[in-house]
């Protein structure tokens, strides 16, 4: 007989997630039922009473993503997640997030929309939605796992993100992987990375909320801790108080979105297969990034030179690495579930046109419509 | 002379309240309540949403936080749970607390979650410019509602009361005596306080109504306040267009963070 493995073990990526996040040190959970991420919130409200974290079940997706950024406030790693409608409606306290600089993480398990839109069916609608969906110039880091290990290692990485750059991390599923039940061998505790925040040792007599320092990153401090500081959604000087001084309030917005442009080469993350010799280049991300290696390997087998590159990182995105790909590249190809959110994103970067692959009906792209493409691209 | 310097953050002076608004009263109220119970500054939370009254945490040397419009309590709710040792207060007004925030401040109350809201109840949003708020009476004027509001008012300390506060107190900005009593009560009270209290805002309340200064205004809220004891012998007209002021409501109910702990404590040992 075969030696077990008794880390593997069958697991959603919703539950993937789920524990994942407590791993990543993860003790509080607000949240709000919605279809098709509810299972996250279920397993954590059995699982965080366990290890002595919070879960809440809220009255709203306003109440929810309000309620995890007063717990990270006090220095509990925290988290929600939705979908669609309920990811709408965090967005305003998203932008106070980005704005105070308040660790969180948002698990949002796309469906199709807009408004109601495909409940129990997959997409990937909320590419611009997870960028742009709260008002202002903001910083924002948006993942994208596509199979249930990815969803787990991803969820970590969400957290480590969150808390070194104290930029809120929106983890990006769909209804595929949120729900496909996969093998999962669950990686020994030392060879996972956890990161915290970086907490102020200066004395609560001069310490400044949001003090410039080398990192553009400041220094937090728990709330109840003897740091007696104000933290406002108003533009704010060094202290956590409002101003209006032209001077202060440009220091603030340039800091906030500089902290994203400066770290982007340790942020940004994606993986490539075949692209050495490729003249056809796929890229995609989350659920539609399966189809795609399929549709690769395939091509690869009638000798098509075809490579693939998956996005790990949304936002920021890649455009420096994918504009240098052009040079080699005939051909991009974007299979998406959505009309071309990342296409367009994809065609800044190589300034050209791509081939878009799109489905908006709920249903998977599959291997063969990818593969349909490439064939006519190659001839 | 109270020492008011002791919590103030003198630097953030002069504070954005015009001239006659009831948010210093009950700021300096919320102090002399603080100084009684004795409660250590770095111990005390101060939320707040957007609004008049919620300017107020920048003024205050708490941990202090000025949150999303309508948010406050749910913002707290986060703080509370994630560090129940902390006292945690919440500055909100009429339109704030009950018009864009009404759902949360109903779901506090009904989970009793440890933590005291002060409403400023001053009938109007004042920050935004004189709009009608849900508690502009019938028949008084606001920007958007320039014929007088047509829509019944709410009730805030009879909605904390029916979501199931386990404290709720009403006074005015004349009855500064009773509201330093309420509020060291309600700080005290184990479970969701609510002290409700009545503000003028001369600016934008009282000038489009024709009601005088901010003086005419206490002085109407002297003459037209009755307590609460005395509100139970009399018939409803009689009640009519008065304010009921006092404790209005103080029982004994489960509370959100203590029986979360006991849940928490059933479940490892279990």
């Amino acid at each position: 007989m075969a030696k077990q493995n008794v880390n593997a073990k069958l697991m959603t990526g919703n539950e993937a997630c789920a524990e994942a996040a407590i791993v990543a040190g993860m003790r509080f959970f607000g949240g709000y039922p919605i279809t098709p991420s509810s299972e996250i919130a279920e397993v954590l409200a059995h699982r965080l009473p366990e290890v002595g974290g919070i879960f809440v079940q809220m009255e709203d997706e306003l109440a929810s993503m309000a309620t995890i950024i007063g717990a990270s406030l006090a220095g509990v790693k925290s988290m929600t997640a939705t979908s669609g409608p309920g990811f709408s409606l965090m967005q305003e306290n998203i932008g106070y997030a980005s704005m105070t600089e308040v660790p969180c993480v948002i698990v949002n398990v796309q469906r199709g929309g807009p408004s109601t839109g495909l409940p129990t069916l997959p997409a990937q609608a909320d590419v611009m939605q997870a960028r742009w969906g709260t008002h202002g110039d903001h910083s924002i880091i948006v993942v994208a796992p596509s199979t249930v290990r990815e969803t787990y290692d991803w969820t970590i990485k969400a957290f480590n993100l969150t808390e070194q750059y104290r930029i809120p991390v929106i983890v990006l599923l769909d209804e595929v992987i949120a729900h496909v039940n996969e093998k999962m061998v669950i990686p020994e505790p030392e060879t996972i990375t956890i990161i915290d925040r970086k907490r102020s040792t200066e004395s609560p007599d001069t310490y400044q909320p949001y003090k410039q320092n080398d990192s553009d990153i400041p220094l937090f401090a728990d709330f109840g801790t003897g740091y007696r500081y104000n933290v406002t959604g108003l533009s704010h000087d060094e202290t956590g108080f409002p101003t209006n001084d032209p001077q202060k309030i440009n220091a603030l917005y340039s800091r906030l979105s500089r902290k994203l442009e400066r770290y982007q080469d340790q942020i940004i993350e994606y993986k490539t297969e075949y692209l050495k010799d490729a003249e056809i280049c796929i890229v995609a991300f989350g659920s539609s990034a399966r189809s795609a290696y399929r549709a690769v390997r395939l091509a690869r087998q009638q000798g098509i030179k075809v490579g693939m590159f998956q996005l790990f990182v949304i936002w920021p995105f890649p455009y420096k690495i994918l504009g240098r790909l052009a040079s080699q590249i005939k051909a991009f190809i974007v299979p998406e579930m959505n009309l071309g959110q990342i296409a367009h994103e994809v065609s800044c970067a190589i300034k050209s046109d791509v081939i878009k692959v799109n489905r908006v009906d709920g249903s998977l792209i599959t291997p063969n419509e990818i593969l349909e493409r490439i064939k006519n691209v190659s001839v | 002379m109270f020492p008011y310097e002791k919590y103030l953050r003198f630097s953030k002076f002069p504070h954005i309240w015009c001239t006659g608004c009831g948010c210093g009263i009950i700021l300096k109220s919320i102090l002399r309540a603080i100084e009684r119970i004795k409660l250590s500054k770095n111990d005390i939370a101060l939320v707040s949403g957007i609004g008049c009254s919620s300017r107020t945490p920048g003024y205050v040397d708490f941990n202090t936080l000025h949150t999303t419009h309508g948010r406050a309590i749910a913002f707290a709710t986060g703080l509370k749970l994630a560090k129940p040792a902390l006292k945690v207060l919440v500055i909100s007004g009429d339109g704030d607390a009950t018009a864009i925030g009404g759902n949360h401040f109903i779901h506090a109350a009904r989970r009793n979650l440890d933590i005291t809201v002060i409403i400023y109840n001053n009938h109007i949003y004042g920050m935004t410019g004189g709009q009608a708020s849900p508690t502009t009476p019938i028949g008084k004027k606001g920007s958007t509602a320039p014929y007088g509001s047509i829509e019944p008012s709410f009730d805030i300390s009879g909605l904390a009361i029916a979501a199931g506060a386990s404290f709720v107190a009403r006074a005015t900005c004349y009855h500064v005596v009773q509201l330093d009593k309420y509020l060291e009560k309600g700080f005290m009270k184990k479970g969701f306080s609510l002290i409700e209290v009545l503000a003028p805002c001369p600016t934008y309340y009282s000038r489009p109504n024709r009601l005088g200064t901010s003086v005419d205004m206490l002085r109407w809220y002297k003459e037209n306040s009755i307590p609460v004891e005395k509100a139970r012998t009399l018939s409803e007209y009689e009640k009519k267009d008065k304010i009921i002021i006092g404790i209005l409501e103080d029982r004994e109910r489960p509370e959100f963070c203590e029986e979360y702990k006991k849940m928490a404590e059933r479940i490892r040992k279990s």
